[in-house]
């Protein structure tokens, strides 16, 4: 019942800071559809009543339809180019005149269960290279679909999927390299080649020295590694100033914080780092107590874009402050630690790989969304579960965590 | 291993959101942000600034209306461009230049198109305004003075610069304050206190509602009105007297302490100093060099007082008993410092106190300087007791008077003359120190000091701190330091022969010829030499010209000290102006009008373009019947200054 708590808290909490967020003083209903508070109100009641069929179903119907449900969301996302409705830019929605559906919310869901339901399959073994390759594909076509959109902040979240397939034997260097990779790139950007060619230096002779005599390893895969290490570092520089484009590069260096003419800086402010610079700000300036439900001045100024979606969160930081926003953030590692409690005691294949799915999915969106509000990392539009404004994302969301309950619930009797 | 690695992620995960968040929003959190939030903005409801009257009720400074005429860009619909510049008196490259620069600043934001319309054109442009959307007429309050004298005591008003905003947190960017004299020592009276209105701003700046529904708003508070001491008819005149002079005058109700008058010229008319051409007067007043007309030479100019402070030399002596009014001193048409022979103008004979001071004799006044060190052991401590003396009479520091400026003077002292000529008694003496005998030594007063020492000999023995405030709202003020008397250190049983030589001037000495018919003035010349540098050769100039006096000889009303630059002899300017600033004090009007006409149709330009010619020049010409009537050879900022 933990996760049913966690999730009606998030839910409470996120309405609230939707109707903060867009409140005006002429508002006089709670219920009116023409406001996105009021909307948001529907929804959440829309995904109400989908909790009670989800939690009706038979809990094999989803094993059994996940290809279904998989190949449904490939489709809408194709029907896009068709049909697809244009606002602020993306090309991502279905006007259904009450609403506008976004399938990639959807899909989100439906890539988790084709994926859980592949490799559970008794014919997948993960450490063969063909059935890595299908599994890395289920992952990959939906977020090829959507990149065009454009929308690569969701198409990113679906490679968070990739974690379920190393959960299940994908050998872990796959993750190390990654992580290599990542932290060269950033490094190279922040110290230059230099520093990161004398840092792996010291490293290798650290790591020599201190292996231990029994781990034998040639000389020739260490120098191997630190070539390509520093031809990737020297790659960096060349991708990062002529493959890049000048708003990718300003948005790296406002993260790498690698931009010290205050000049530019104030430029950068005003236009790419405007949101990062305006959600820090109102954050701050909320304090430890904030300055109280309704009472945010930079909220009621509208000093935020996109506030009530993906900004949401600084609408806590700023009325409800430091308590506010730790609440929250504890909420959200309540909630995944749970799951990743409930995912482990799984019997089966399919549910417990479902159960990392989720966790996967919910991670990367709590992370990347709350990470950039508190400009730790680099502006990438994706909405914060439960909390931001959006029809589609609240039915995806709590379809996805409660059709693992489902299955969760099943449990016992799949046991035997 | 992969079990516990997602539940670590999340968990590191949340550390680190905790951690940035409490750096934003414990450490990097400062409280008092309402005014620095961008959200809110803050309107302020000005008061009108409290009036300025004179010591009997006349008004001085009060406030006009000035109108603006604001701008906001991008609601200016498309109008008859020509016809609305007509109407402001604008031509329509200018207009159209105006609104450019108004679009840069902001299309959002109110802009001044045009500053401080009159009365009349605003009365023509109101009825039509309402034609010319995007624009509207903004009231302001500017400063209007009821005289065009007294700019030094009144002072002026200006923006606030960046060590007020440092100073006091009430101001704000772009507010008014005032710069220098009353303005600015009783601002924080005549201000009043702001009205603030918060509002709630959205990202385009626009308003959106008061914030925290004005629970924070404030009212504002009313000006406060003021009297001072100074006496707007006296003021008036004697600025007219000093018409191209340069020189201070200061007139001290002796009873009181309260200043009457305080003239510095040359002056400047108030009124200059506030609307559309402000700053370009400003800055010619300002940059004028020359004949410096915001340098207040009544408070600030510091030269050596001359004959008067022979007054002080004889009290001093008559106190430590170094001579009775009968000792007598021998004038050799002048005096011998050792082999030297000094002048003096007196006529020479045996002098005794009374004909020492109405004659002005150099030679009695030496003699008895020197009397006062025979008195003493050693020559410092004769210094010491001399220059305590010297000091209670208020010279050679600043009075404490809540003027907004001033210099302190100077009064040497033992340490000095050791610093010049070494320490011990062989070193510097009486005779080595003899020209502090007559005032031209190392004693230097302003004129508030001059007219403050008068005012003391004419309470024979005490003065009250000079000052300039009278009342606050109607209300006389009581501050302790301005009306309890401060003690000389000379008894009041040595002053009444003091004052009867200097009654004497007037009778039958330096000042015979500037007597006022039915008032009893008791007055004292000066000659002061002075020396400036012209390309580094020391040269002298015309003598300054000082007087001081005090009227009626018992029971004193006014005291006045008059210090005129280059004006020669002391009865000569000083004295005649001195003399007819008495008269309409005590009786409104002038029976000496010989006296009066020489006084306001001569001027000294002549004298100072002297220095400035470049040709080798006279001084101290005895024939000053060419002294110009109109100036032709300096050309003062006064002349270029547009109204």
């Amino acid at each position: 019942m933990a996760i049913h708590f966690f999730y009606v808290a998030l839910v409470a909490i996120g309405w609230v800071s939707i109707y903060s967020s867009t409140f005006t003083e002429s508002d006089v209903s709670l219920f009116d559809f023409s406001t996105l508070h009021g909307k948001q109100l529907f929804f959440i009641g829309a995904s109400f009543v989908s909790i009670i069929i989800i939690l009706a179903l038979e809990a094999n119907f989803y094993e059994r339809f996940s290809s279904v449900f998989y190949i449904i969301s490939l489709v809408l996302l194709l029907g896009l180019f068709v049909f697809g409705k244009t606002i602020a830019g993306a090309t991502s929605w279905y006007d259904l005149g009450f609403f506008n559906l976004q399938p990639s919310e959807l899909a989100k869901t439906a890539t988790a269960l084709a994926l859980a339901k592949y490799l559970s399959d008794i014919q997948t073994d993960i450490k063969r290279g063909k059935d890595q390759l299908y599994a890395f594909l289920i992952v990959l076509i939906p977020a090829i679909l959507i990149i065009p959109q454009p929308d690569p902040g969701s198409a990113l979240v679906f490679f968070a999927l990739v974690f379920v397939i190393f959960r299940e034997g994908l050998p872990i260097y796959y993750l190390g390299i990654v992580l290599l990779a990542i932290l060269v790139f950033v490094t190279t950007l922040m110290y230059g080649t230099v520093w990161v060619s004398i840092g792996l230096v010291l490293l290798l002779v650290l790591f020599l020295f201190l292996k231990k005599k029994t781990f034998k390893v040639g000389i020739l895969p260490i120098v191997s590694v630190a070539i390509i290490t520093v031809l990737f570092s020297l790659s960096v520089n060349f991708v990062f100033n002529n493959v890049f484009e000048q708003r990718h590069r300003d948005r790296f260096s406002l993260w790498l914080r690698l931009e010290k003419d205050p000049d530019k800086l104030e430029k950068i402010r005003k236009t790419i780092g405007y949101n990062t610079y305006q959600s820090e700000k109102a954050i701050e300036s909320g304090g430890f107590f904030g300055k109280g439900f309704l009472e945010g001045t930079r909220t009621k100024g509208d000093f935020v874009p996109e506030q009530h979606s993906d900004y949401i969160f600084t609408t806590i930081g700023e009325e409800w402050g430091f308590l506010g926003t730790t609440t929250v953030v504890l909420l959200f590692t309540f909630l995944l630690l749970r799951l990743v409690y409930l995912a482990e005691r799984q019997k089966t294949d399919f549910a417990r790989m479902f159960g990392y799915g989720v966790i996967s999915i919910l991670l990367i969106h709590y992370f990347i969304n709350i990470g950039m509000v508190i400009g730790i990392l680099p502006t990438i539009g994706i909405p914060l579960p439960y909390f931001s404004y959006g029809g589609s994302s609240m039915l995806g969301f709590t379809a996805l965590l409660f059709i693992f309950l489902r299955l969760d619930s099943n449990r016992l009797k799949e046991g035997f | 291993m992969k079990k516990i690695l997602l539940s670590s992620i999340i968990i590191i995960i949340g550390i680190t959101f905790i951690g940035r968040l409490s750096y934003l929003q414990i450490f990097s959190f400062s409280p008092d942000q309402v005014l620095e939030d961008p959200a809110i903005k803050a309107i302020y409801d000005y008061p009108e600034r409290g009036y300025i009257y004179d010591r009997d009720g006349e008004l001085l400074v009060g406030n006009q209306p000035a109108y603006d005429v604001m701008v906001i860009p991008r609601e200016v619909k498309p109008l008859d461009t020509l016809e609305f510049c007509g109407l402001l008196g604008l031509e329509k490259d200018r207009f159209v230049e105006i609104l450019r620069k108004a679009r840069i600043y902001s299309p959002r934001l109110p802009s001044v198109l045009v500053h401080q319309l009159s009365k009349e054109d605003y009365a023509r442009l109101q009825e039509k305004m309402r034609h010319y959307e995007g624009f509207y007429i903004q009231k302001r309050s500017l400063r209007y003075y009821d005289t065009n004298s007294a700019a030094n005591v009144l002072g002026y008003i200006r923006e606030v610069n960046e060590r007020d905003l440092a100073k006091n947190p009430y101001y704000v960017q772009g507010e008014l304050t005032g710069g220098t004299g009353v303005e600015k020592v009783y601002e924080d009276i005549l201000r009043g206190r702001k009205g603030v209105q918060y509002i709630q701003k959205d990202r385009f700046n626009r308003d959106i509602g008061p914030f925290k529904d004005g629970t924070w708003d404030t009212l504002p508070e009313q000006g406060i009105e003021i009297n001072i001491t100074i006496d707007k008819a006296l003021q008036e005149y004697g600025e007219r007297l000093m018409h191209g002079k340069w020189g201070g005058v200061v007139a001290i109700e002796p009873s009181s302490g309260e200043i009457l008058s305080m003239i510095s010229g040359p002056t400047y008319d108030p009124s200059l100093l506030v609307g559309r051409k402000r700053s370009a007067n400003y800055s010619k007043l300002h940059y004028d060099s020359i004949s410096k007309p915001t340098f207040d030479r009544s408070i600030s100019f510091e030269k050596s007082p001359g004959s008067p402070f022979k007054a002080i030399n004889a009290l001093i002596a008559l106190q430590e008993g170094a001579i009775t009014p009968s000792t007598t001193f021998t004038c050799y048409h002048g005096f011998y410092i050792g082999r030297n022979k000094k002048g003096c103008h007196c006529g020479g004979g045996t002098r005794r106190l009374n004909d020492g001071i109405y004659k002005s004799c150099n030679a009695y006044f030496v003699g008895t300087y020197k009397k006062i060190f025979e008195q003493f052991p050693s020559n410092s401590e004769a210094m010491d007791a001399w220059e305590k003396h010297v000091r209670s009479f208020g010279l050679g520091g600043y009075l404490g008077s809540d003027l907004h400026t001033g210099r302190p003077g100077s009064v040497p002292s033992t340490d000095l003359y050791n610093k010049w000529y070494g320490i011990g008694d062989k070193r510097w003496s009486a005779t080595t120190t003899y020209s502090n005998a007559i005032g031209q030594g190392e004693v230097n007063v302003t004129p508030l000091q001059l007219a403050n020492m008068t005012a003391a000999i004419a309470n024979r023995g005490h003065f009250f701190t000079p000052h300039i405030l009278k009342k606050i709202d109607g209300k006389e003020i009581s501050i302790p330091d301005f009306v309890e008397p401060k003690q000389t250190t000379i008894d009041k049983r040595h002053f009444e022969p003091v004052v009867q030589g200097m009654a004497d001037v007037y009778r039958k000495g330096t000042a015979q010829y500037i007597q006022i018919p039915d008032i009893e003035i008791a007055g004292k010349t000066g000659t002061v030499e002075n020396f400036i540098k012209i390309d580094s050769v020391k040269t002298q100039l015309t003598d300054n010209s000082v007087f001081v006096a005090f009227a009626p000889v018992d029971n004193p009303k006014i005291a006045i000290a008059v210090y005129i630059q280059n004006g020669y002899y002391g009865a000569r300017y000083a004295g005649h102006i001195a003399s007819l600033m008495i008269e309409k004090y005590l009786k409104g009007e002038i029976t000496r009008k010989d006296l009066e006409k020489r006084m306001l149709e001569r001027t000294l330009e002549s004298e100072y373009a002297k220095p400035y010619s470049g040709q080798p020049f006279k001084i101290n010409e005895y024939d000053w019947s060419q002294h110009a009537k109109k100036p032709e050879t300096v050309d003062t900022a006064l002349d270029t200054v547009e109204r």
